[in-house]
């Protein structure tokens, strides 16, 4: 039992590392937008905006342009206000939203497992 | 051809007259309208299909002390995706986080942690499209995480050493990436030949294979793949020392039966 105990009490620290490097990823992935900024890249391959398209082959595929605003999510881009200019408050935006995300996504996930994972050890 | 122009076009890019939310485009993320309906309606129902099994199969494998866990391994996907890198010629892409999951708590429970962050990336912050959510879980999900894991299981075996696990894990992560972007590019390629209007224009996606394979490709051969790798080898190796009896990928089969 006391073996047992023990276990639980190693993973339980085990656990909160893994939280604790969690969050400081969180806070440290302003580098997914200041990296890219600072080396002027642009959109990943195929992912450009409708405009971008445009300019690049001619002309808008006709279904492109249907589909592309089929869904406005609530914070497009990970960031609260896209037109923003600076980048210090981008990347405070970038922050939030992924503590937001990773925790929606950590909190969905958790309750899906206990669904699935009714009766185990 | 254009390849050369759109690469050109988005070098000449500076960072003052573009809106910032260009940056933040994340590759393999397939948005609304680049994939046809012919296209994305049968991934719908196949990522739908294999998700139903995975329930089953983390039911019956995962145990229920290993729940945090996977909560923990969704939310690291999701953050490890927003890390977008540069590379030459003006584009960004990112490591997925598939391969360790799926090494770590088994292909079946990583297709479900890597879709719940995928689906939730797409709802709230419009990161892939909502008609390519069958698709970009199907490639991200579920065709990664078997990908990495049965080439783990093939190189790494438990007995094999801390230093050949550690190089089995690089490649899994590395050969997953880069098999998930050449699948991705194979599903824009393909749409010119299946989705043109009478006068030959594209109507979803305008570039075919020839294009969409390199250009997909050897981003994720030079840069991304080898980031994935080293993400996968150094976690892997972390668990290893630290809680060996964890990794699905040593396990025999049930839940309890570690070798």
């Amino acid at each position: 039992m006391l073996s047992e105990k023990g276990v639980k009490m190693i993973m339980n620290k085990l656990q909160k590392k893994i939280l604790i490097v969690l969050l400081c990823l969180c806070i440290i992935t302003p580098i997914g937008i200041l990296l890219p900024a600072f080396f002027n890249a642009g959109d990943a391959w195929g992912e450009w905006s409708a405009q971008t398209v445009k300019e690049l082959v001619g002309y808008v595929p006709k279904g492109l342009e249907k589909y592309s605003d089929v869904w406005k999510a609530p914070l497009t881009d990970y960031t609260v206000k896209s037109n923003d200019k600076s980048m210090v408050h981008q990347s405070g935006y970038y922050i939030v939203s992924g503590i937001f995300g990773a925790t929606v996504t950590y909190v969905v996930m958790l309750l899906i497992s206990r669904l699935i994972i009714k009766n185990g050890k | 051809m254009f390849y050369q122009t759109d690469y050109s076009y988005i070098y000449g890019f500076s960072v003052s007259n573009i809106d910032i939310s260009d940056f933040l485009k994340v590759i393999m993320h397939i948005p609304d309208g680049y994939l046809s309906p012919q296209t994305y309606i049968p991934l719908i129902g196949i990522f739908v299909g294999v998700a139903a099994v995975s329930v089953k199969k983390v039911k019956k494998e995962v145990s229920a002390r290993d729940i945090p866990y996977l909560g923990m391994a969704a939310a690291f996907s999701f953050i490890i995706m927003m890390f977008n890198l540069p590379v030459p010629g003006g584009t960004t892409g990112h490591a997925v986080g598939s391969a360790v999951i799926a090494i770590l708590f088994g292909p079946w429970a990583a297709t479900i942690a890597v879709s719940v962050a995928l689906i939730i990336q797409a709802l709230i912050f419009g990161d892939g499209g909502i008609t390519a959510i069958g698709a970009n879980c199907f490639n991200m999900a579920v065709f990664m995480s078997f990908v990495a894991y049965y080439i783990f299981k093939l190189l790494g075996k438990r007995s094999a050493g801390n230093k050949r696990i550690f190089f089995s894990a690089f490649i899994s992560g590395y050969l997953s990436l880069v098999m998930t972007s050449i699948l991705a590019a194979v599903e824009f390629g393909i749409q010119p030949l299946i989705a043109s209007d009478n006068y030959g224009k594209a109507l979803y996606c305008p570039y075919d294979l020839s294009i969409a394979i390199p250009a997909m490709a050897i981003e994720h051969l030079l840069i991304f793949g080898i980031i994935e790798g080293i993400i996968t080898a150094i976690i892997v190796s972390y668990f290893l020392r630290n809680e060996p009896g964890l990794i699905y990928a040593f396990r025999k089969g049930g839940k309890n039966d570690n070798e």
